[in-house]
Order: C-alpha cells, then sequence, then structure tokens
C-alpha cells in the first residue's frame, strides 16, 4: 500500500525535497563557531559573514553535489549493468579515478589541479568500460559474481596506485583523495563538483535509453537504440560525475551502491520515475552524514567517508535481508506464482546450455 | 520480405547454407526443425540480431542493413526470449517502449491511446501498474507482446515464444499470434519446436534440416508423414482434426 502511494505519486519527491531544504538550512549553521541569522543579517560581525560564504555555502554545495552526482553514477550504472550490486565503487571506477590522479601527480607535477581532474575523467571512463566489456566478453551469469571481479579489477588498480604513489613519494597528498571529507572545501578550490549538475540532466533525458539498453542487446536492437553507443554513453557519464567528485572530496564509497538500490525498493527501476528521488536522498544521505562527521568530536571532525562507511555497511546488510526475506515471503504466499517463475528460469538456463552446445545460437 | 542465399557460419562450422525463401505478407510463417537446423539463426538474420555472412535480405524493397534502425523498428518488431525479467518496470512502462521508436522519451497522446489499445487487446488493464516481475510466464509474455503491438509493425517476429509456458499459456499464445495477423493484419514469424502449433496456427511452414530448407510451403504440403519423417528421424502419423493436419510421433 504504501509502496503503491510512494510510486505513483510525487509525494515522495516532494517530502524529500522540503526534508533536503530545512536539513541545508540547519547544516549551515552548524560547526565550530557559532553563526546565528541575526549576527549574519546586522553585517557588523566581518568575520562571521566571510565564514559563510567562504566556508559553510560552498561546503554544502559541495555536499549536495556529491549526494546526488554519487547516486545518479550509481543508478545508471547499475541499470546498464543489468546488476544492483554494480557501482562505482564495486566497478573500478574510483580506483581508477585515483590511478589517474596519482599518474598526473608522478609525471606533470607542475600541472596542477586541471590536468589532474582530466587524468582522472580519462581514467575513471576507461576503467569502468574495461571492465564492463571485460564482464560481458566472459559472460558472468551470477549477479555476486559482477562486483567480485569488480572488487578484485579494482585492488589491482589501487595496488599499482599505491606502489606509484610510494615511489614518486606523493602518498601524504594521495590521502586526500582516497578518504573523502568536506573540511577543506572553500571558495574558489571546489567548483568542478558543478560538473555534476548538466551531467545529472543529460542522464535525465537520456533516462529512457539507459532503461532500454538495460533490458538487453535484443530488446535495444528492436526499438532501434544503439546498444554499445548508449552504454558506452552512460557509462561515461557515471565515470565522469564520479571522477570530479574524487578529485574535489575524495573517494565516497557505499551512496552509488546504497542509494539507487533504497530508492527502487520503492519507485521501481525506471530511471524516469527514480531519478529525482535518487539524486535527492543522495544528497539527504550525505548531508547527514557529514552533519555526525562534524559532531562528533566536536570541535574536530572526522572524515565523512569514515560514517558513510559505518552507516552505509549498515544499510546494506538490513538491505540484504530484507531481499532474502523478501524473496521466501514471494514463495510461500504465491507458490503457484514462484513455481512458474521458477520453471521458466529453468528452461531457460536450459535453452542457453543447448544453444553452446551447438554453437551458440542453433 | 525477401531472403536470397543466405550463409552464416560459426567458425568453421557453417549453421546456414544459402538459404533463400520469400515471406508471404499478412499470413503466420512458422520456422520449424530439429535442434541446430538453423531455423533460429536465420530468425536471428531476417530480425537484425544476427549478423550474415553473405545473401541478401529485401525487406519492403530495400536491403536490410540498409534500412535506418530507428526507422526499421517502426516496421519490423522481434521479440525474443532473452530479455532482462528481473527488470521492475510495471507492464504500462514496458509497453510504452513500445512507443519508443516513434516518439523517443515523450510520449504524444496519440502514443497514449496506443499503449491503452495494446494493453487492452492483451487483456493486461487489471495488471497495468504491476511490475513484470511478478507477473507469471503467461502474463509476462503477454505483456511483451503487447509492448510489440503497441509498436505498431507490419512484421512481427517471435522466437520460441511458447517456450516454457504450459499448454494453457502456450495455446493462448498461439492464438495470439494468428489474431495478430487475422485481426490486426500483420506478417507473422514464428520459430517454433512444437510441430502441432505451427501446423495448427500457421498459413505457411519452412521447415529446416542441416542449415537449408528441407520444405517450404503451405501447411498441408510441409505436413506430411514423408517430409516429417525424413527431417526429423522419427516416425510420425499425420491425422486430420478439424481440417487440419495434426501429428502424432513415437
Amino acid at each position: 500500500m504504501i509502496k503503491q502511494i510512494c510510486r505513483k505519486s510525487w509525494f515522495s519527491t516532494f517530502i524529500l525535497a522540503i526534508l533536503l531544504i530545512l536539513l541545508s538550512c540547519v547544516s549551515l549553521f552548524v560547526g565550530v563557531m557559532d553563526i546565528d541569522i541575526p549576527t549574519l543579517l546586522s553585517g557588523r560581525e566581518g568575520m562571521e559573514l566571510k565564514i559563510f560564504i567562504l566556508g559553510r555555502i560552498p561546503r554544502l554545495l559541495a555536499i549536495l553535489c556529491t549526494g546526488v552526482g554519487m547516486s545518479v553514477a550509481g543508478l545508471i550504472m547499475q541499470q546498464l549493468c543489468m546488476n544492483k550490486f554494480v557501482s562505482p565503487t564495486t566497478g573500478a571506477t574510483i580506483q581508477s579515478a585515483q590511478l589517474g590522479i596519482v599518474l598526473s601527480m608522478v609525471f606533470l607535477p607542475t600541472m596542477g589541479l586541471g590536468m589532474r581532474t582530466i587524468f582522472a575523467f580519462i581514467f575513471a571512463i576507461i576503467g569502468t568500460l574495461l571492465f564492463v566489456f571485460f564482464v560481458q566478453r566472459i559472460q558472468v551469469k551470477d549477479t555476486v559474481l559482477v562486483p567480485l571481479v569488480g572488487i578484485m579489477f579494482g585492488n589491482i588498480i589501487g595496488g599499482v596506485t599505491n606502489f606509484l604513489a610510494y615511489q614518486a613519494e606523493v602518498t601524504q597528498q594521495l590521502s586526500t583523495y582516497f578518504s573523502g571529507s568536506f573540511a577543506l572545501i572553500l571558495k574558489g578550490n571546489y567548483e568542478l563538483v558543478y560538473l555534476v549538475a548538466p551531467l545529472v540532466i543529460l542522464a535525465f533525458i537520456y533516462a529512457n535509453h539507459f532503461n532500454i539498453v538495460g533490458m538487453g542487446q535484443d530488446f535495444s536492437r528492436n526499438l532501434g537504440v544503439n546498444y554499445n553507443v548508449i552504454l558506452i554513453l552512460g557509462l561515461s557519464i557515471s565515470a565522469v560525475i564520479t571522477a570530479s567528485v574524487i578529485v574535489i572530496v575524495g573517494q565516497i564509497s557505499y551512496i552509488g551502491l546504497i542509494v539507487p538500490n533504497l530508492v527502487t525498493l520503492f519507485k521501481g527501476d525506471k530511471i524516469r520515475g527514480t531519478l529525482i528521488d535518487t539524486a535527492l536522498f543522495g544528497a539527504l544521505f550525505v548531508l547527514l552524514c557529514d552533519m555526525i562527521a562534524r559532531s562528533v568530536i566536536k570541535p574536530y571532525e572526522i572524515p565523512m567517508e569514515l560514517v558513510v562507511g559505518i552507516i552505509g555497511s549498515i544499510i546494506f546488510i538490513i538491505m540484504l535481508f530484507y531481499k532474502l526475506k523478501h524473496g521466501k515471503k514471494a514463495i510461500r504466499w504465491g507458490g503457484h506464482h514462484r513455481k512458474h517463475l521458477h520453471g521458466a528460469h529453468h528452461g531457460r538456463h536450459h535453452h542457453h546450455r543447448r544453444n553452446k552446445e551447438v554453437g551458440i545460437c542453433e | 520480405m525477401n531472403v536470397v542465399d543466405l550463409i552464416k557460419s560459426y567458425g568453421s562450422k557453417t549453421v546456414v547454407k544459402e538459404v533463400s525463401f520469400t515471406v508471404p505478407k499478412g499470413k503466420v510463417l512458422s520456422l520449424i526443425g530439429p535442434n541446430g537446423a538453423g531455423k533460429s539463426t536465420v530468425m536471428g538474420m531476417i530480425s537484425r540480431l544476427i549478423a550474415r555472412d553473405a545473401g541478401v535480405i529485401d525487406f519492403e524493397g530495400q536491403d536490410l542493413t540498409k534500412w535506418k534502425s530507428k526507422e526499421l523498428a517502426k516496421h519490423l518488431a522481434i521479440l525474443t526470449q532473452h530479455n532482462n525479467v528481473q527488470m521492475k518496470l510495471t507492464v504500462r512502462e514496458l509497453v510504452a517502449f513500445g512507443r519508443f521508436p516513434y516518439s523517443g522519451s515523450r510520449l504524444t497522446p496519440e502514443d497514449n491511446e496506443m499503449v491503452d489499445k495494446a494493453i487492452a487487446y492483451m487483456e493486461l488493464q487489471e495488471y497495468q501498474d504491476q511490475y513484470i516481475d511478478e507477473l507469471s510466464g503467461g502474463q509476462r509474455q503477454r505483456a511483451y507482446i503487447a509492448m510489440v503491438i503497441a509498436q505498431d509493425t507490419e512484421y512481427v517476429l517471435l522466437d520460441e515464444p511458447t517456450n516454457n509456458l504450459d499448454i494453457y499459456h502456450a495455446t493462448n499464445l498461439m492464438r495470439i499470434a494468428r489474431r495478430l495477423c487475422d485481426e490486426l493484419g500483420k506478417t507473422v514469424i514464428l520459430v517454433l519446436h512444437e510441430i502441432n502449433y505451427a501446423a495448427f496456427y500457421s498459413d505457411y511452414i519452412c521447415a529446416f534440416k542441416n542449415g537449408r530448407i528441407a520444405k517450404f510451403g503451405p501447411v498441408e504440403e510441409v505436413i506430411t508423414k514423408e517430409t516429417l519423417s525424413e527431417i526429423y528421424k522419427v516416425d510420425f502419423e499425420i491425422m486430420n482434426i478439424g481440417g487440419k493436419p495434426l501429428t502424432i510421433y513415437y
């Protein structure tokens, strides 16, 4: 019942938007220095206004962009790969972007942020595409195996990154890019994350294309959609979003995995219907985690990646259990229905096996 | 649709050898034959899902490869068994994808009307807001066919549509295929394993053996004791039920 209401109306979107606005306002006034609205408006305390404009507002905007970006990147990857466990974290995107950053530090140390960003973009795209095409080539059928391959692939890239960083003695510098934190966000050094906005809009425009590609190669071709072009476009959008977040904020894992999964649970897989909710919920999630990170050991703060990691893994486990339970329920309540499904799967496997024996397709 | 000298090899094995035939317009054509006879590969090639090695497929005066993908999607629809059924899309959302070649992501009121009609035609109104992964195999198959109806093509190709369905749903599906032809005037091409479905519901049958056409013609000409025994290497008896030749094999 609740699910139906959530899915059908704009109700959930509305609630999420209101919550996000409220919490954004609250977050502006959380920090080491107490700032309140009267002093701000009086204009007497220049220091406080400066903190507000140079620190707090940029931080908030960076948080929102990160939350929106990472969750949308995850959503697109999950849909395109037809796998709920694929995300920038489990699809080698983050690690590839980090490798790009280290390479730019090692070989072009004087080039600064711009070059670093371009390297991160290129490597994130290459890494993600490599992973996806590899998985498609070897035809991994098991849903859990795909992210495991991704994690292994990511770890190999991570190993190379660490080795290079160690050799070139840039490990210290690199640590910023490994644990995401909003502590260093200031006006003038974070604007790159705005890139998330046009990319998310682009993703919205191509949402139906991504859905169709997610239904498979034959399905896409039947509707006149170029499978490979859309696949590469979608993965590139995800990779560039991820890379731009990493360059500015650092590694933020789990969001791309959890947020789309939670929203999909209620709103289904039609991207047009879930994208806005996913983006809002992602922003809300990161905002909450950041506020916790800032409040736990006041006046200091812990890396927000740590908070996301703890909360994220807990939610992830709950989600897995929910899915297990949900599956069992379906068996018990609709025995006939379920059996049918099972039969269908069995038949299909059989079909595949037969095809393989004969030589791909008859 | 005119097919001339179609050839397809996988590695050193040639699975389709110089296959030529003409698809009768506005009729139901079934491709039958034993496993590995090449019928599904031929289906794949005439539906542009599989690339051919040689030969010509003339579709409405133009070679299939010359067609723009999106334009072709308005004239020819193919339904295979390899769709992602785990997707949480509602029946309506799925059927609406059938309008994609026409309007892309923006559905016009006419598109929505077509979607309504397709859903009604498949009697899926009460399920239209349910997710396809919650449906039974038969219902889901009907949802996919509703999408093809919304796609509004002259040619509808169904690759082993009765696979994984029980007798009730499979028979229903064959009736639907017949109705697509009789009521909506579509040319329907099916790949079938069940000879009797092919015999009862088709106008023409194309029987394959070892990558070649063993026999092509109206049902009565193909469904004969001699032809079928030759193709399948088992003994057949043909009976006449309701004016249709039906087979018993043992």
